[in-house]
């Protein structure tokens, strides 16, 4: 917390977690998923990360916001959604 | 040891201004501060300052201007009254919530309308929930001393919040007094160079101030505001203890006039705190156990410190020159009360709303207010405590 909410840096947006604006939660379920790719382009917030190997892992919930876009677009069940704070 | 004068409340605020030689100065006229600006301009006119004064077109943009003077890392003051504190209203808020210690001359008048130009509290009635240190002036001496301290509070780095002088427009501010200044170069000893840690103009940190802060930060930083009010009482005493050594005049967070062992004590603010010292020493004369407390500091409110100096006293009359609207009592009433109970301290209080619009408060009026107190002291009932003082009777 800086004073005033002063910024001493540039390119800090990584440092305003958003995450806790989230009132429903995606779930991934590794044994669904066929890494087929569909989901992480279209996150609006980048939440869902990208290891070297071109797959994907579980959700970055500093960020995510629970926009629900991951789970319409999974062709195979492997992102649902639940009540943010249920686990 | 010090200069002899005599000057009106105005022209000592302007005097203290000179002193200080801020950076930057923008204000716009308004009666009855008028005056501050227009003997300031001319000190910039022929050079005894070297300040850049901003003639702006409205309060608005003399608090911005202000703002942005004291984020570049300029200290920056300005003067204002009544209508023209109201349309800073918007700019006053930024001003606290950027932790910028600007500081400000207002004299105080009333808050249009119906349109009125003369002294009560309702323009600082209005901001005291604002954010900003305000400090009461009795006399144009200590509008003077006031404002002499006012940076050491205001730029600490444990306050870092505008702060404001108030004293009775035309009562003070158009009052001609004897006066004791300080030495140019004693006040400018005192004053200091402003400092400031983080600054626009820095061309060695670039960074941006006033970002949104929506739902994850905005609560945080209200907290540290109050958080740095709460600090600032600390701080107002020991720069009065700094001022005391240099000029012998002594402050504290409130004055306490024979209050030790009075049975019936009268709170109140500014210029009628001199007429209500007449009054007290002849009750005192007479052998009545009669008190005053005089409110310097009203923001941050002295809420342990008050309730100890009036936990003893048997009936309290506490005086506002603003009234609140809300049909129970005004601003300084809901302070005293809220601080006493919270306290524990359980004595009979009364409200009155007095000299409303410039209305004169007179020794025979306030010498009403101790009659009552005494009545009140007799069988410690309160009939009514949301009273009035001079107002006309309908015929």
């Amino acid at each position: 917390m800086s004073i005033g909410g002063n910024i001493y840096k540039a390119g800090n947006a990584r440092e305003f977690k958003t995450g806790d604006w989230r009132s429903i939660c995606p779930k991934y379920i590794p044994e669904k998923c066929k890494q087929c790719g569909l989901c992480f382009p279209v996150c609006p917030e980048d939440a869902i990360p990208v290891n070297k190997e071109v797959k994907r892992e579980d959700f970055n919930f500093d960020y995510c916001k629970g926009c629900g876009i991951c789970a319409k677009v999974c062709p195979f069940g492997a992102i649902v959604m639940e009540e943010e704070g249920e686990e | 040891m010090g200069i002899r004068e005599r000057l009106s409340g105005n022209e000592a605020a302007a005097t203290a201004m000179k002193q200080i030689n801020p950076d930057v100065v923008a204000a716009f006229p308004i009666t009855p501060s008028t005056e501050i600006p227009q003997y300031f301009s001319t000190f910039v006119a022929n050079g005894t300052v070297d300040t850049e004064f901003v003639a702006v077109e409205s309060e608005h943009s003399a608090m911005s201007a202000c703002v942005g003077a004291e984020a570049a890392g300029a200290r920056a003051m300005t003067a204002t009254s009544a209508n023209g504190l109201s349309f800073m209203w918007e700019m006053i808020y930024i001003a606290s919530s950027l932790r910028l210690p600007i500081v400000m001359s207002l004299v105080n008048r009333a808050v249009s309308g119906p349109l009125n130009i003369h002294c009560d509290h309702s323009d600082a009635m209005g901001v005291r929930d604002s954010g900003w240190i305000m400090l009461f002036s009795e006399t144009n001496q200590e509008a003077y001393d006031n404002l002499i301290m006012a940076h050491r509070i205001a730029e600490n780095k444990d306050v870092l919040l505008p702060l404001m002088v108030c004293q009775d427009g035309f009562i003070t501010s158009h009052s001609i007094e004897n006066i004791e200044l300080i030495e140019d170069d004693k006040v400018k000893e005192f004053v200091g160079t402003y400092k400031p840690e983080h600054y626009l103009l820095n061309d060695k940190e670039p960074i941006s101030i006033g970002p949104m802060d929506v739902q994850a930060y905005l609560f945080e930083h209200k907290h540290e505001q109050a958080e740095a009010m709460r600090n600032t009482k600390k701080v107002i005493l020991e720069v009065a203890k700094d001022f005391e050594k240099m000029t012998g005049r002594k402050y504290e967070l409130f004055e306490k006039y024979k209050t030790e062992d009075a049975d019936i004590v009268v709170v109140c603010m500014n210029s009628t705190a001199g007429t209500s010292k007449v009054v007290v020493d002849k009750l005192r004369e007479q052998g009545i156990k009669a008190g005053l407390l005089k409110v310097r500091v009203f923001r941050p409110f002295p809420v342990d410190e008050i309730a100890e100096a009036l936990g003893n006293a048997k009936a309290i009359a506490v005086l506002d020159k603003a009234d609140s609207l809300n049909g129970a009592g005004g601003a300084l009433f809901t302070d005293v009360t809220s601080a006493m109970y919270v306290n524990k301290k359980q004595v009979p209080t009364v409200s009155y709303i007095y000299g409303i619009g410039g209305r004169d408060t007179t020794e025979k009026e306030i010498d009403s207010v101790y009659a009552d107190l005494q009545e009140i002291v007799k069988d410690g009932r309160v009939e009514n405590p949301y009273r009035y003082l001079g107002l006309k009777e309908e015929k």
